[in-house]
């Protein structure tokens, strides 16, 4: 167990390190200046500004001297909020996103147990064809539709109540929380709800279903300690790399209800070349992401013993 | 996760079950999802409430009288509040409200006393008298050292602003900022606490417009060497002087202002508090806060204008002072050097037919000159004393120019020209009436270059394109700040123009003092860009916006601080 950990802790710094270098030369090879402004300046103050981000130095040497300060855990200051270092960012902005992902995959799980079970349950009748078209649904359209849509929901809800149930937008309360983690959470639950609901029915028809029905269990007890228990398990699975992809995928959700969330700073540097944002944010999010999947395979190890850890 | 098989034939159970399930199961099952979704209740009640406690925030409504506060939104963070570097409107915003520098601009946009209140100027030679009670937020007066101090900061090549170039009417601030000259060599002094003396290379009648740029705002030196490098980083971390000061700002979710009670004039400011309670880019969430009346005003564009007019809201429009227009390359390994080429595009530009079936937004003006409406001349304005005509499409003729072209170039059929562009959608509506129209008139393929904005601007100054959908927006008040563009120095003259002709204008406008030749020199600078079709001028940019009614004393301008709310009040209901 032990010599496992080590050594999926080891591959995934490995992973770390080629993510960082892959999107530190991807980035150099992007085409555009991070200086770049409206306004053209003079070649002088051109050269000075290039000295002040190391820019003047060739790629190579660049890349030495960043994995230097990685190390360090020195992300550097941002390009385009000047007065920031990418670890204020980071720290500032990804409790935030971490709150909303939290939320939205808490919704995402018990609602895709709840609907999935009650599909099971309702197998080929109205509620199970209007969930499941339901889902399809929750699959197929992208969130920022429903980012759009929920908002102006919360709008017409408000003008017709004449008070504000929801705030249409911003960050803070609890109130702030509910309808961005649902919109964001919609589409792992219309996930998980297929998941759940093809796992209940192929529990259903299991030997030791059968078995608890045959000595005489009551429907009830065999519902829920062996079918919903055991359809569980699958779900459980998977919750671990949706949470880094919902924490991580939250940009849209973030911009239209003006959430100041990791995901906008994480997209809007690519389009601004902020070099030093997008190192830090996408080392982050990968480390996060590669944490994640390592932290599930322990745990899956820990909960089913049947899973050999080698 | 396939979905499973039907049961076999063995297990007549289950298909006994999902025939016709047992009630008992049905109701049990369903008290026990019940059960699970209570939980789920629950848990999520706990985890909404602990994370509460671990984020902050929450904001009022639109406007409230009580407190006197108005809640607005942004829609960035500031990216650079050191005024010495800034160089983005939303920055310059925020300085408006919490700084001051030596002018500043009334409500009716007069220039007016701010930190100094008396000043006279020579050719030469300006002199500012610092007011006696003009004081930093903490109660410190201000001193004629921290004009010296900040400006020298401007030019100091070391600190690399991009927005330098705005102080090269000073003596030896383009050598300083060359690296040629030491910093104590520019062109101002304190000559006691309260009194400033600036010594300029050349005349510069508009200095007094200048003094009120953001960038020519005082800086505390002690305070700012205290802060060790985060001089502007946080709310503690700046000296105010003007209006309001930063109370609290939550970078990118939040910046609160409140009234300066230290401010000289605070007895004329109304308000109490502006709180930039969100920020997003998304202009149809910030309609929609504007519906749900949490914030004051929202802008509105092509996409939410009709959602605006059904709410039956009065719509206001300003000028936003900006001109747009397409650039041609002048290069001369470019097509778009030859002068009848670009003779036969601009005769066959409509900018009505762009503003009023393209852009369809109210507000603005089909493009005749580089130079804006509402630019001042010798005594009233600028395009009035020296009218731009206006830009009639003229097939016939384009097709004459363009025929021409093609014997001077030796083709035989219209060439394929590189339209350089952004990827906003209103960018991509633009373009691609250009490429109809330029293909309808004159068979010249038009091939759309869309990029984002880094890779845009490095296409422009690599002069990649033959044409490239620009824009420039003012920095003062006066011809001057588009006057100088295609000069042949200006780097800002992506399509390289060069003709000495229009330098020597300009350099007349630059050098003179009196009112009359410079506004001539301007006239013939608008003049040699028409005739040479320099560029190709689409339209003077409007903008559009609704505001609470009970907001009074909004302030709109194309130079300066813009939306200005230090003359702002709240009406009782």
């Amino acid at each position: 167990m032990l010599a496992y950990t080590i050594k999926r802790l080891l591959q995934g710094v490995i992973t770390v390190w080629f993510i960082a270098t892959a999107t530190f030369f991807g980035m150099h090879a992007v085409p555009g200046d991070p200086l770049a402004a409206d306004k053209e300046v003079p070649p002088e103050i051109w050269a000075n500004l290039q000295a002040r981000y190391g820019l003047d130095k060739p790629v190579p040497e660049q890349y030495v001297i960043y994995l230097g300060n990685m190390l360090k855990g020195d992300f550097g200051i941002s390009y385009t909020q000047q007065n920031r270092e990418v670890n204020d960012i980071i720290a500032e902005h990804f409790k935030v996103s971490a709150t909303l992902g939290i939320l939205a995959i808490v919704f995402a799980a018990f609602g895709g147990i709840l609907w999935g079970a009650l599909t099971a349950l309702y197998r080929n009748r109205a509620p199970d064809i209007v969930i499941v078209f339901l889902v399809i649904l929750g699959i197929s359209v992208p969130s920022f539709v429903f980012a759009a849509l929920g908002q102006l929901g919360v709008v017409n809800i408000n003008n017709a109540l004449g008070f504000t149930l929801f705030p249409v937008a911003g960050w803070g309360t609890v109130q702030h929380m509910i309808v961005p983690s649902m919109v964001l959470g919609l589409g792992t639950m219309a996930f998980l709800t297929r998941l759940m609901r093809s796992s209940m029915l192929e529990i259903a028809n299991s030997d030791f279903i059968r078995t608890a029905r045959s000595k005489g269990l009551p429907a009830t007890r065999v519902f829920r300690k062996h079918q919903l228990r055991n359809a569980i398990l699958p779900v459980v699975t998977v919750l671990g790399p949706s949470i880094a992809a919902i924490t991580t995928g939250g940009f849209v959700v973030e911009m239209v209800f003006a959430i100041p969330g990791l995901g906008r700073y994480f997209v809007q540097a690519v389009q601004q070349l902020d070099y030093t944002v997008i190192m830090g944010t996408t080392v982050f999010y990968g480390a996060f992401l590669v944490f994640m999947v390592i932290l599930v395979d322990l745990v899956y190890g820990l909960i089913d013993p049947r899973v050999r850890l080698e | 996760m396939s979905e499973i098989t039907e049961p076999s034939a063995a297990g007549g159970f289950d298909d006994a079950r999902d025939a016709t399930p047992a009630a008992g199961l049905d109701w049990g099952a369903l008290w026990q999802l019940l059960r699970l979704g209570l939980i789920g209740f629950g848990v999520l009640a706990v985890i909404l409430w602990l994370l509460a406690q671990w984020n902050e925030g929450g904001a009022g409504n639109a406007v409230d009288a009580a407190t006197g506060t108005v809640t607005l939104t942004l829609s960035q963070e500031p990216p650079q509040m050191d005024s010495t570097r800034g160089t983005d409107q939303v920055s310059f915003r925020i300085l408006g409200h919490v700084m001051e520098g030596l002018l500043r601009y009334d409500a009716n946009n007069r220039l007016v006393g701010g930190v100094a209140d008396r000043w006279e100027g020579t050719e030469m030679q300006w002199t500012f008298h610092l007011r006696e009670e003009a004081r930093w937020h903490t109660g410190e007066p201000i001193t004629a050292h921290d004009f010296v101090f900040a400006w020298r900061k401007v030019v100091d090549p070391a600190n690399a602003s991009q927005y330098a170039f705005i102080m090269f009417g000073i003596e030896n601030a383009e050598a300083i900022n060359a690296g040629d000259m030491p910093l104590e060599s520019l062109g101002v002094r304190a000559i006691d606490e309260r009194t400033l003396e600036v010594r300029l290379a050349r005349p510069v009648p508009y200095f007094g417009k200048l003094t009120a740029f953001a960038t020519y705002n005082p800086i505390n030196e002690a305070f700012y060497e205290s802060r060790g490098g985060r001089y502007a980083a946080d709310a503690e971390d700046m000296l105010y002087n003007g209006p309001f000061v930063i109370s609290s700002w939550v970078h990118g979710a939040s910046l609160r202002l409140e009234k300066n009670p230290n401010y000289w004039d605070a007895g004329r400011i109304k308000l109490n508090a502006i709180d930039h309670a969100y920020i997003t880019t998304d202009t149809n969430a910030v309609l929609n806060l504007f519906k749900d009346g949490k914030v004051a005003l929202t802008s509105l564009n092509a996409e939410n204008l009709d959602d605006a007019l059904q709410q039956r809201w009065r719509i206001n429009r300003f000028a936003d002072g900006s001109v747009y227009f397409m650039e041609l390359n002048h290069a001369p390994d470019r097509l778009t050097s030859n002068y009848h080429l670009r003779k036969a595009l601009q005769a066959v530009n409509d900018p009505a037919e762009l503003v009023y079936k393209v852009i369809k937004l109210p507000g603005n003006l089909p493009g005749r000159s580089l130079f804006p409406v509402w630019l001042k001349g010798v005594n009233g304005y600028f395009r009035q004393e020296y009218p731009a005509p206006e830009q009639v499409p003229d097939e016939a003729l384009g097709r004459r120019h363009l025929a021409q072209a093609l014997d001077e170039l030796g083709l035989d059929e219209p060439p394929t020209l590189v339209m350089l562009t952004g990827d906003s959608p209103s960018a991509n509506k633009q373009s691609e009436y250009y490429q109809n129209l330029f293909k309808q008139k004159l068979g010249i393929d038009i091939k759309i270059d869309r990029q984002i904005f880094k890779q845009r601007l490095a296409k422009m100054t690599a002069g990649d394109f033959d044409i490239v959908m620009a824009g420039w927006g003012p920095d003062y008040d006066d011809p001057m700040t588009f006057g100088d563009l295609f000069a042949s120095w200006n780097e800002n003259n992506r399509g390289r123009y060069v003709n000495p002709a229009l330098d020597e204008a300009v350099e007349i406008a630059r050098s003179s003092s009196d009112a009359r030749t410079r506004m001539e020199a301007f006239a013939r600078v608008q003049e040699i860009i028409r005739e040479d079709a320099v560029i190709l001028v689409n339209y003077e940019l409007g903008s559009v916006y609704v505001a609470n009614p009970r907001v009074k004393g909004l302030v709109r301008r194309a130079v300066g601080t813009d939306p200005d709310y230090t003359n702002a009040w709240i009406e009782e209901a």
